[in-house]
């Protein structure tokens, strides 16, 4: 099996603060990876090195046996990677509709000027957009509130829309941050299935970031235990929920 | 479905416009308009282009411009230095009125392109500001330049008109703080009109097309825009480019109708003057843009006991109703009281 | 000579556009808004000055503490009924226009009580000029005041800062305004006081103005007090030191200019000051960075 994402020695810090430090991860094509750890262990601070939110100071991020590393953000979602956020960031004056149409940007496009006076190419485009966001919508059960405005979602819906607009992307990895997190077990026993969904029927690499430990437990293959910056732990998700590091990072002593 | 809500809410915006105008024309040929009136019929339609570019900045884009005014004086200085040159060569008034109008647009659009790159790296209240630095200067340079034509060409001079050194038969065509005199009055309320016909077909359909959604992807939040692939600095630019050359085009608009054209016109309070017009039609509100212009153009005019209080009324509205829109506890009461009436958009449901 | 005078000229000018930025700075560290009206306010301090000079006959020195008066209530006011409400809005530029109604409205108001002309401002120095280098050079008593004024107000302001209470808690209020609510600061009385701190300084910064450049109208402050905020960028905003420097060089700069290269264009070098300042170092001379956390 290829690997899909090749992280070698990555780091960055701020200040004096070493955030991130010698962070290893291989994450095979298809596979639903967990990356877990307390808080501030530096999670999302791997996911803004990944996305390109931050430049690493050093080390190697390499996608589908691309390089990417320290490349703009645009850039990286280009050549593959899409992100939700952990305090989620939708385009809360848009409709749902239009969220996940933002999303497909970079696959169907027309020119300003056949949008400005509606040529046949903006017809026609705006057509494919249209059954495209609704096909996603429907995955994540939102094609009832696509004339919603995404701010007017609840909560646990603002969150499965963020993952179908970065679905929209057409991504080969996906990462999430804390999906679940605010979600009641129900919501989170559906989210499960969601993902699951989404790794099997588009094909996808999933890297995500949780602290609900039935999610981890239940849906990911692997793990990679972060704490303060540094990789403690990493494996099959069973061996790695037993390795006492691990519990003792996150029960203390 | 969507696109035919917005569509027919685009229609209703056209249809104001013409019934607008109609009805102008109804009461002009029947006698029942007052010249004072009609000699406010096309300052209206210059406010009301410039409101609705300024809107495509703040509203769309969500960037406070306070410049404004300095691209409505590059275009009307543009376009009015066109027709002063070419007034012999090109004798169709209609010709070279519609050259000078894509000259003003051009020539604001080339503006907007230079100072928004440097500017739109910055946010909120640093490029608000930074707005306003380029607006004065705009003003400052132009007011003392000074340009000349004779049989050997064009002079310029940054010192007075004595120093251009033109033959007897030069004429003075831009001269420093005083302007532009003589510019052909070409513009008409009919023109007016289409011109703001034409704004709002460019605008509207900007808004509600790709480029659009990408540049209220980025209003709405920056990184998350980024995270889908939008390219940030093309479409704010592209946004801010649009509305300079809008707002050039109603400059050109605004120098055709009187007989002498100066910077210090085009100052801060004219860019604050569009934005009372946005903010008060309502912040992304392409018709509210339009309403507001008109009303607020036409009624201190109109009502003139009221003139020396017209800009303090408009102060205190401006201020309500930001407060009345925007405080977190003026929502939760009108949520409360007003929920029905105020929805803050009819795409709510339920 | 010539050189000396204008960079004396310079400095005295750019003092009181530290006054200025100094309650620009401190707003705008605190309340995170730039509040467009503090220009207004300079221009309030200044009618209230000369009324009472004028009208009511008082001496200078009431007249001034008057205007301090006048101004620090009238800051309070504008904070608590204009952007109080506004402070947690869903979008910054809110309050930013806001300001800009409370800016029209104060030019507005005066317009209307005091008329559109003109008054003549009389100098509220008593200090004669002084005459250095056999005459030749010239230092006018306001240019002393002002400059004094500058420096005394400038290390007051720092000491009540760094030594009393109420300036840590303004120091706490500007780097997160939760957490010191929740160590038991009053925010929105610690906000008030940087508002009537600010707004009395303009008060003083008004009278100075005046002094030196004897003509008031309703428009008096809306220039230098976007001046002001220039120079509160060029040092630095939310610097106290850096409000001082930023005013002192954008005075000189601005003098310098008028002299030497256009008298028109005077205000549109100090434009391209900011533009420069905020492209190759936003943060200015000494301002920290701040980063959008993800």
């Amino acid at each position: 099996m290829a690997a899909m994402l090749e992280v070698k020695n990555l780091g960055i810090s701020f200040g004096g603060l070493r955030a991130v430090n010698a962070f290893n991860l291989n994450i095979e094509k298809g596979e639903l990876y967990g990356l877990i750890g307390p808080n501030g262990a530096g999670k999302t601070t791997v996911f803004n090195l990944l996305t390109g939110v931050y430049k690493p100071d050093e080390g190697f991020v390499i996608l589908d046996g691309e390089n990417i590393t320290g490349k703009p953000t645009i850039e990286i979602n280009k050549h593959g990677i899409a992100r939700t956020f952990q305090n989620i960031r939708l385009f809360k004056d848009m409709s749902v509709l239009d969220n996940v149409k933002v999303g497909l940007h970079n696959h169907h496009k027309y020119s300003t000027m056949a949008g400005i006076f509606r040529l046949p190419s903006y017809r026609k485009t705006e057509k494919e957009m249209n059954e495209r966001a609704m096909e996603l919508l429907k995955v994540f059960d939102l094609d009832g509130e696509a004339e919603y405005l995404a701010s007017n979602l609840p909560y646990g819906k603002q969150r499965k829309l963020e993952i179908a607009r970065a679905l929209a992307t057409d991504p080969k990895l996906l990462l999430l941050d804390e999906p679940a997190a605010g979600m009641n077990p129900n919501e989170t026993a559906e989210l499960m299935n969601t993902i699951h969904f989404v790794r099997d029927n588009f094909d996808m690499t999933i890297l995500l970031i949780e602290h609900d430990m039935k999610l981890v437990s239940g849906i990911c293959e692997k793990l990679t235990v972060l704490n303060f910056g540094e990789v403690l732990c990493q494996g099959k998700t069973a061996e790695v929920l037993k390795d006492p590091q691990v519990i003792t990072a996150y029960l203390g002593e | 479905m969507k696109m035919t809500k917005n569509f027919k809410n685009n229609l209703i915006t056209y249809a104001i416009v013409i019934a607008a105008f109609i009805i102008v024309q109804i009461l002009q040929s029947t006698g029942n308009l007052s010249s004072l009136f009609k000699g406010l019929l096309v300052p209206i339609c210059v406010y009301v282009i410039l409101a609705v570019s300024l809107n495509l900045v703040v509203g769309i884009s969500g960037e406070l411009s306070l410049g404004h005014a300095g691209f409505m004086c590059v275009g009307a200085f543009a376009s009015a230095f066109f027709s002063k040159c070419t007034q012999q060569a090109i004798p169709a008034d209609g010709l070279r009125f519609f050259l000078a109008i894509l000259i003003g647009a051009a020539a604001a659009a080339v503006f907007g392109i230079v100072i928004g790159i440097p500017v739109l790296r910055l946010k909120g209240d640093y490029l608000a500001i930074v707005t306003l630095a380029f607006g004065e200067i705009i003003k400052n340079v132009i007011n003392i330049f000074y340009i000349g034509k004779d049989s050997n060409g064009f002079h310029f001079s940054t010192k007075d008109q004595f120093s251009l050194g033109m033959e007897v038969d030069g004429t003075v065509i831009l001269n420093g703080p005083q302007g532009i005199t003589g510019v052909p009055k070409n513009s008409s309320f009919l023109v007016g009109v289409i011109l703001i016909l034409v704004t709002l077909f460019i605008v509207l359909n900007l808004i509600d097309s790709r480029d659009g959604r990408a540049i209220k992807a980025i209003r709405d939040n920056r990184i998350a825009a980024g995270s889908v692939g939008i390219n940030i600095t093309k479409y704010k630019l592209m946004a801010f480019t649009v509305s300079a050359a809008l707002a050039g085009m109603a400059g050109a608009l605004y120098s055709h109708n009187l007989a002498t054209l100066q910077a210090s016109k085009f100052n801060f309070n004219t860019s604050i003057l569009a934005l009372v017009f946005v903010v008060l039609g309502g912040i992304g509100n392409i018709r509210g843009s339009v309403i507001a212009a008109v009303v607020l153009t036409a009624l201190p005019e109109l009502l003139r006991g009221l003139a020396d209080y017209r800009m303090l009324i408009y102060a205190i509205v401006l201020i309500a109703m930001m407060l009345f829109n925007w405080a977190p506890k003026a929502l939760e009461w009108r949520e409360r009281y007003l929920g029905r009436f105020f929805r803050k958009s009819a795409k709510e449901g339920k | 000579m010539s050189f000396l005078s204008y960079l004396i000229n310079g400095i005295s000018l750019g003092s009181v556009y530290a006054i200025i930025a100094l309650g620009y700075t401190m707003v705008y560290g605190i309340a995170k808004m730039l509040n467009f009206a503090h220009g207004d306010v300079i221009m309030v301090g200044g009618y209230a000055a000369l009324t009472m000079m004028l009208n009511l006959h008082t001496n200078a020195f009431v007249a001034v503490l008057v205007a301090i008066v006048v101004c620090t209530v009238l800051g309070i006011t504008i904070e608590a009924v204009a952007y109080r409400p506004l402070r947690n809005a869903a979008s910054p530029l809110a309050v930013l226009i806001t300001a800009i109604g409370v800016s029209y409205f104060l030019q507005n108001v005066v317009l209307l009580i005091f008329g559109s002309n003109p008054k003549n401002f009389q100098s509220v120095v008593p200090i004669p000029d002084l005459k250095l280098a056999g005459g030749t050079l010239m230092i006018t008593g306001e240019t002393i005041v002002t400059i004094v004024s500058c420096i005394v107000i400038m290390t007051a302001l720092t000491t009540f800062i760094n030594k009393t209470k109420a300036g840590q808690a303004m120091l706490a209020v500007s780097e997160d305004k939760g957490a010191a609510q929740l160590m038991g600061i009053n925010v929105n009385g610690t906000i008030a006081l940087t508002f009537a701190i600010g707004s009395g300084l303009a008060a003083v910064a008004g009278v100075l103005l005046c002094s030196s450049y004897p003509s008031l109208s309703p428009y008096t402050g809306s220039m230098p007090g976007i001046k002001a905020f220039v120079a509160a960028v060029f040092g630095g905003i939310g610097s106290i030191p850096g409000a001082m420097i930023g005013g002192i060089l954008l005075g000189i700069i601005e003098i310098l200019g008028k002299a030497y290269i256009s008298s028109q264009l005077a205000d549109a070098i100090v434009f391209a000051v900011l533009i420069i300042v905020l492209l190759v170092k936003p943060t200015g001379l000494l301002g920290k960075q701040i980063q959008e956390k993800v």
